[in-house]
């Protein structure tokens, strides 16, 4: 093992400009313009950039940051989510007056957390990469103060956090006691080369530690806070919460039970394989039901998390790489739908009732055409990359032989095309309310206009020709599991 | 002989000042007594030679928990115990509350009892408890740890207090306008 520090360096890079974001924020007199998003953008690329150029190589820094090609692919698609989110967070920063720098940096710091929860290979630093990344999110929750909704969505975010990092952290603890370590690859030693059976301290240690993880990645009954939280937080951290952070987690997830916990698969598997029917089932029918359309995307991402722990379940290589194909595909998929949201937002009423589209294809067809696309992405038709996603998870499962699991997938997204469905019979044929305003002709700034673009390419991209991604995902996992 | 003294005098100002802060009616004087009590505390962890553990339970929770404590009985402006409450209710919840007291205090005697007799042979959880080196806990090697195995974690750390404190700001400040 070659000591670098090559492997933390997408990570430094996207530091270094939250700190920047700050100390910009430091020096700009009240009232002047400072175009902070830039440095942002500028880092996110740059840590873009170095993810590309470490490709294959390998590395490993400080023993516990991992630049292997699954941690890689995964702070990628982070990147990706975070390059669209803060190019969509100009306009509601100008019209909520929030505070850009704080905004920018806390975003800044999120992402950080994500990539290293991505490569970390120590649990003690994923539970720490855990908690950078969960305080600012917690943080950007609330950040509208003089939202009620929003400061009671991130109070209830916080408390629920707080208890799922104390899971995790006593699974934590409990692995160090079984084992002596906290570092992955010696638990998977020991842990292989010990007949531990399934006593009830390892049972207890896994269980734990997947209590912790189904909370940050909305797992049924791990998801309550996902509604309310998504519901009060503004549409852009919404978007960013919904992918970022079930990125980050999954990945960390998938590393921790399928490297280190993977001989006590016996254990997890039927665990998990409950989660993943309870998160499709519920977060599918609740979905349905609901007339807000950010609840209705909140259920939506409870649902897609249900379809990752079928990836996950599988436990094949086949799945591991859907499991990283599918965060790709729904992160830019669910982010570009938010960030249509965002757009359609104005200073006097949020606009994300189902009611408030109605009509929007007559107001800005463009808008309604893009989120035509995102929907359908999430609703998984053909030849979108949510479709592809789909497949390949499902794939998986049957190769694995869970039908059961590939069955119930198949027939919740069926469902969910309803509701997906619903949003866009909304925008199309019905006429705005005869005693409501009119949707307002939102403004698109050039900057999200360009993200948007973007977002769709990518959906079209990854749903038409997904080969060379696939193989991309495929190689990531072989090397390293 | 020294070590035993000394183990009398910690141990009986950590017991006393224990009790005399569940014997206050201010709240304030509690929270000052229990920093006596744990001080007290901190010098037994001395004399088995823990020397940061003493430091911790210091620094730890007589600085920041019990600075903690005092902000929030200041601010609630709790000048005295109200014990009216207490009087006021009802007879029954009374006695039902004495009686759950009394056994969980029973409880607590028969453990205590239970584990001192069985000091000798008890074992822990990886076998028989043996006498550690006080090497492993000293504060240098710890410190070594800190900064060669765990160096990254530990930086990792600045990133999340500074976060915690941005976070903090962002939420708490007042409003310019």
């Amino acid at each position: 093992m070659l000591f670098s520090m090559n492997a933390i360096v997408p990570l430094a890079c996207v530091t270094a400009a939250a700190l920047a974001a700050m100390v910009a924020e430091a020096f700009r007199t009240p009232g002047e313009r400072m175009p902070i998003a830039p440095l942002g953008l500028i880092g996110l690329v740059a840590a873009g950039i170095a993810t590309v150029l470490l490709w294959g190589h390998g590395y490993v820094s400080f023993n516990v940051v991992a630049g292997d090609d699954f941690g890689l692919f995964v702070t990628g698609v982070l990147v990706v989510i975070g390059l669209l989110t803060i190019a969509f967070s100009p306009a509601t920063i100008e019209r909520e007056q929030l505070p850009a720098g704080e905004y920018y940096a806390l975003t800044l710091f999120a992402i950080a957390g994500m990539i290293l929860m991505a490569q970390a290979t120590d649990l003690l630093v994923i539970f720490l990469a855990l908690e950078v990344l969960s305080l600012s999110v917690y943080v950007l929750t609330g950040i509208r103060r003089d939202s009620r909704a929003a400061s009671e969505a991130s109070f209830k975010y916080f408390l629920l956090g707080a208890f799922s990092s104390a899971f995790f952290l006593y699974g934590i603890a409990l692995t160090y006691a079984l084992t002596g370590s906290t570092h992955l690859d010696r638990v998977g030693q020991l842990i292989a080369g010990h007949t531990f059976g399934s006593g009830a301290m390892e049972t207890f240690a896994v269980g734990l530690l997947a209590v912790g993880f189904a909370f940050k990645v909305s797992a049924v009954p791990f998801h309550m806070w996902a509604p309310d939280a998504y519901e009060g937080a503004p549409p852009v951290v919404t978007g960013f919460m919904a992918t970022g952070v079930k990125a980050a987690a999954f990945a960390a997830f998938v590393r921790v039970f399928m490297s280190a916990f993977g001989p006590l698969s016996a254990i997890w598997v039927p665990v998990l394989w409950g989660l993943a029917v309870a998160t499709m089932i519920l977060g599918t029918v609740v979905g349905v039901m609901q007339t807000n359309v950010k609840r209705l995307l909140a259920y939506s991402s409870i649902a897609h998390a249900g379809y990752l722990l079928v990836g996950m379940v599988s436990a094949n290589a086949v799945g591991r790489a859907a499991v990283l194909f599918y965060l790709l595909a729904y992160g830019v998929t669910n982010v570009g739908a938010f960030g249509v949201l965002a757009l359609l937002e104005s200073k006097d009423r949020p606009n994300d009732e189902l009611r408030d589209l109605a009509g929007l294809w007559n107001v800005r067809p463009g808008l309604a055409a893009l989120m035509t696309v995102f929907l359908l992405s999430l609703g998984g038709f053909p030849p979108l990359a949510g479709f592809i996603g789909k497949w390949f998870i499902f794939t998986a499962a049957i190769q694995s032989g869970y039908y059961g699991l590939a069955i119930i997938g198949v027939l919740t997204s069926v469902v969910s095309v309803f509701f997906y469905l619903r949003i866009v019979v909304m925008m199309y044929m019905t006429e705005p309310e005869p005693g409501r305003a009119p949707l307002s002709a939102p403004i698109v700034p050039r900057l999200a206009g360009a993200a948007l673009g973007l977002a769709t390419i990518v959906v079209f991209y990854l749903g038409i020709l997904p080969t060379q991604l696939i193989d991309l995902a495929t190689q990531s996992v072989a090397r390293i599991f | 002989m020294p070590d035993q003294i000394l183990f009398y005098l910690l141990g009986g100002l950590a017991v006393v000042a224990s009790v005399l802060v569940i014997g206050q009616r201010n709240p304030i004087h509690s929270v000052l007594l229990l920093i006596a009590s744990f001080a007290g505390l901190s010098g037994l962890y001395v004399l088995l030679q823990a020397p940061f553990v003493a430091v911790i339970q210091i620094i730890i929770y007589a600085g920041a928990i019990m600075v903690l404590f005092l902000f929030v009985v200041m601010l609630l402006n709790v000048g005295r115990e109200d014990t009216d409450v207490d009087e006021q209710s009802p007879v029954f919840v009374h006695r039902v509350s004495m009686r759950v007291g009394a056994l969980l205090a029973g409880l607590l005697v028969v453990e205590l009892v239970w584990a001192l007799a069985s000091a000798g042979t008890l074992g822990g959880v990886f076998g028989p408890m043996s006498q550690a080196p006080p090497a492993v806990t000293s504060v240098r090697t710890i410190g070594h740890a800190l900064f060669t195995d765990y160096a990254f974690a530990f930086e990792v750390t600045s990133i999340l207090i500074l976060v915690a404190m941005v976070g903090a700001v962002v939420l708490a400040r007042r409003e310019a306008k």
